[in-house]
């Protein structure tokens, strides 16, 4: 069953078509790769998910209902967290706080005037807060200021900010680009132990090594449409795909 | 450094009972520094109450308010017209300062949380300012404009008319059952207010709303994209801090019965902004600090005039004695705020935290050999992978 469904979607910014007549189909528990040089309209496309962006025309329809006219914090709260390009973190707030602000996001709602009990007074954010640091391997860095991490840091601390709602959805625009090949391939892992636990995700990634080790599904998009779509293995040898990457230098 | 400092129930309990200690013996110690009389106690507490609530909204949300006194002119108006209308007690008086100060910051906080930044600030400066023409203009019958609103012999008083007869032809003073509002018992009931506003303040601070306000502060996009609502949030800190104004606007009525439009002028706006990042934004004592230094200071050298300068500086020689009265003239008196102005700057360039920050870093010199240091040093790594 599909979990996302894209129809028909189309944007454009002043002229330049970003998107052109996109359709998508995102199976549940899949992880699914979208790929395609710069400028394809990959990020584009997140934002218009995630009520960062309405599509001119088209639809988006997640788990039946529309994402369209809907503001961020509404489609958060139907379970679609975001991974951003550049890590959106609280960078003066401390690392046990930037994750148990979204666990209190996941069980108090979008609005609660919650100002008699103390956080560190909540056994139970605080415990799942702290297991999901321990996740990532940040546990000993929970009292830190989150904007003295390193970028590698910030990247994982977005992720377990995002794996602590326990989304029905992960979208992650390029979770490892300026990334150290160390740094990456812990990354990797990481997403794959996540894998686990049954998240549907979908990846947008430069890196292919990135997009074979993870993906069981990828879309290619190029000049706003996808050109192809299938499995990692499929698209390695595809053609088009070469010629979208100008002639295969990144595969 | 790297490290966010955390503090137990424990540490909260300590802090609140020596600012309820420092406050309640106030007259004691105050009167060392020269402070020790209760008109100027009562405006410690009263624009440490302003102070207080100004902070949830600019310390805690981030959201920078060129309007508060608005809020702190609506309270005193309310609070005399609770005189006027049913009884010179300051319970009631407090009360419709505070509901009427909230309602306005109702409206006034959703027209203007429209917008971020310099915008938002713009516009509640704008509200201020038409709070503050109105005051003088079309609402003369409910502010009695440039004279102010005072008691009159004929008020209705309808309350204290049903229960006590009116008694000989003097005005009666504000009272809490009875207890005048004068002198010492005025500044213990400020006081009193002064102890509860910190301790609701403290308890925000530390709690889920407080820590969803410092991430609005601190990432509002992705507060957004977390799930939460910012709008109502915002608006939440907006009205309690309208309300805090309110209530220290209403205070200054029950001190003091007179309410007058100037309360709303735009400089006593910014003095509760000054106030703040004196003292420290987003810390709890801070405001209070910065309150209470900016009262005093203003206290002492508003007192000086040409006179006493002249005095001061009869032991230079003949000329420059005069030279130099008339340079420290631009510093006290009716000059005190450019000196403001200056420590202000230092402030803001030197000590960004405030007066806070600067106790942070004495403390910080004098236990250096302590864990803290090494914990955060070993955990930062400068980032390594940013180019
Ligand atoms: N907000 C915007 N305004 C104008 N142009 C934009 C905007 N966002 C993206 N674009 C343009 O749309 C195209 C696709 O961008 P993007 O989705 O960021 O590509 P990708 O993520 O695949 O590298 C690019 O040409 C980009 O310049
Ligand atoms: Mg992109």
């Amino acid at each position: 069953m599909s979990i996302l469904t894209v129809q028909g979607v189309n944007k454009s910014f002043a002229g330049l078509k970003a998107l052109n007549q996109v359709n998508l189909k995102v199976e549940e528990g899949a992880v699914h790769a979208i790929i395609g040089p710069n400028g394809a309209g990959k990020s584009t496309l997140l934002n218009c998910f995630v009520g960062r962006l309405e599509p001119d025309t088209g639809t988006v329809t997640f788990n039946g209902q529309s994402l369209l006219n809907r503001r961020p914090h509404e489609i958060n709260q139907l379970g679609v967290a975001r991974v951003f390009q550049t890590p959106e973190i609280f960078t003066d707030l401390s690392l046990l706080d930037n994750v148990m602000i979204p666990a209190f996001a996941k069980r108090d709602g979008a609005y609660t005037f919650n100002w008699v009990p103390r956080v560190d007074g909540d056994a139970e954010m605080t415990d799942k807060a702290q297991h999901m640091l321990e996740d990532v391997g940040l546990a000993d860095k929970q009292r830190m200021l989150a904007g003295s991490l390193s970028r590698g840091d910030k990247r994982r601390l977005e992720l377990a900010m995002c794996l602590v709602q326990d989304p029905k959805l992960l979208l992650l625009d390029e979770p490892t680009a300026g990334m150290s090949r160390a740094d990456t391939n812990n990354t990797i892992d990481l997403l794959k132990r996540i894998g686990e636990r049954k998240i549907t995700k979908i990846v947008i990634e430069h890196d292919m090594h990135v997009v074979f080790s993870l993906a069981n599904k990828v879309s290619v998009l190029a000049q706003g449409t996808v050109i192809a779509e299938g499995t990692p293995d499929e698209m390695r040898g595809n053609p088009k795909v070469q010629e979208a990457y100008l002639g295969g230098a990144h595969i | 450094m790297a490290t966010t400092p955390q503090t137990t129930p424990n540490q909260d309990r300590l802090l609140f009972v020596l600012f309820a200690a420092a406050v309640l013996t106030a007259p004691l110690w105050a009167s060392v520094i020269g402070a020790g009389y209760p008109d100027l106690l009562q405006k410690f507490a009263i624009f440490g109450i302003l102070a207080i609530g100004f902070n949830i909204l600019f310390g805690l949300t981030g959201y920078l308010s060129f309007g508060h006194a608005a809020f702190l002119g609506i309270g005193s108006y309310a609070a005399v017209w609770s005189f006027k209308l049913f009884t010179v007690n300051a319970l009631p008086a407090v009360f419709f300062g505070m509901v009427f100060a909230g309602l306005f910051a109702l409206v006034i906080g959703y027209i203007s949380l429209r917008r971020t930044g310099i915008y938002f600030s713009i516009l509640t400066l704008a509200f201020a300012q038409m709070s503050y023409n109105l005051a003088y203009s079309v609402l003369t019958p409910i502010t009695n404009g440039e004279t102010g609103l005072t008691m009159n012999q004929d008020d209705p008083r309808f309350i204290d008319n049903l229960f006590f007869a009116p008694e000989g032809n003097a005005l009666p003073s504000t009272n809490l059952f009875g207890i005048e509002m004068t002198g010492f018992s005025g500044f213990y009931f400020c006081a009193v207010v002064l102890i509860i506003a910190f301790y609701i303040a403290m308890r925000i601070s530390r709690s889920p709303f407080g820590m969803m306000l410092r991430a609005i502060k601190s990432n509002q996009n992705r507060m957004n994209y977390t799930g939460f609502n910012t709008r109502p949030y915002a608006l939440t800190a907006f009205v309690i801090s309208g309300v805090y104004a309110g209530l220290a606007g209403s205070l200054m009525a029950v001190t003091d019965p007179l309410a007058g439009a100037e309360r709303m002028q735009w400089t006593a706006s910014g003095e509760v902004v000054l106030m703040t990042i004196l003292g420290g934004a987003g810390t709890l004592l801070g405001p209070v600090l910065g309150a209470g230094i900016i009262k005093y200071f203003e206290n002492i050298f508003s007192a000086y005039n040409a006179q006493v300068l002249e005095r001061i500086f009869d032991f230079l020689p003949d000329g420059i004695d005069h030279a130099a009265a008339s340079v420290a003239g631009l510093f006290v008196g009716e000059g005190w705020h450019l000196t403001l102005g200056l420590v202000f700057m230092l402030i803001v360039i030197f000590l960004p935290g405030g007066v806070m920050e600067g106790f942070t870093r004495l403390r910080a010199k004098f236990s250096k050999p302590t864990v803290e240091s090494s914990s955060s040093g070993s955990t930062t790594s400068p980032a390594k992978d940013s180019a």
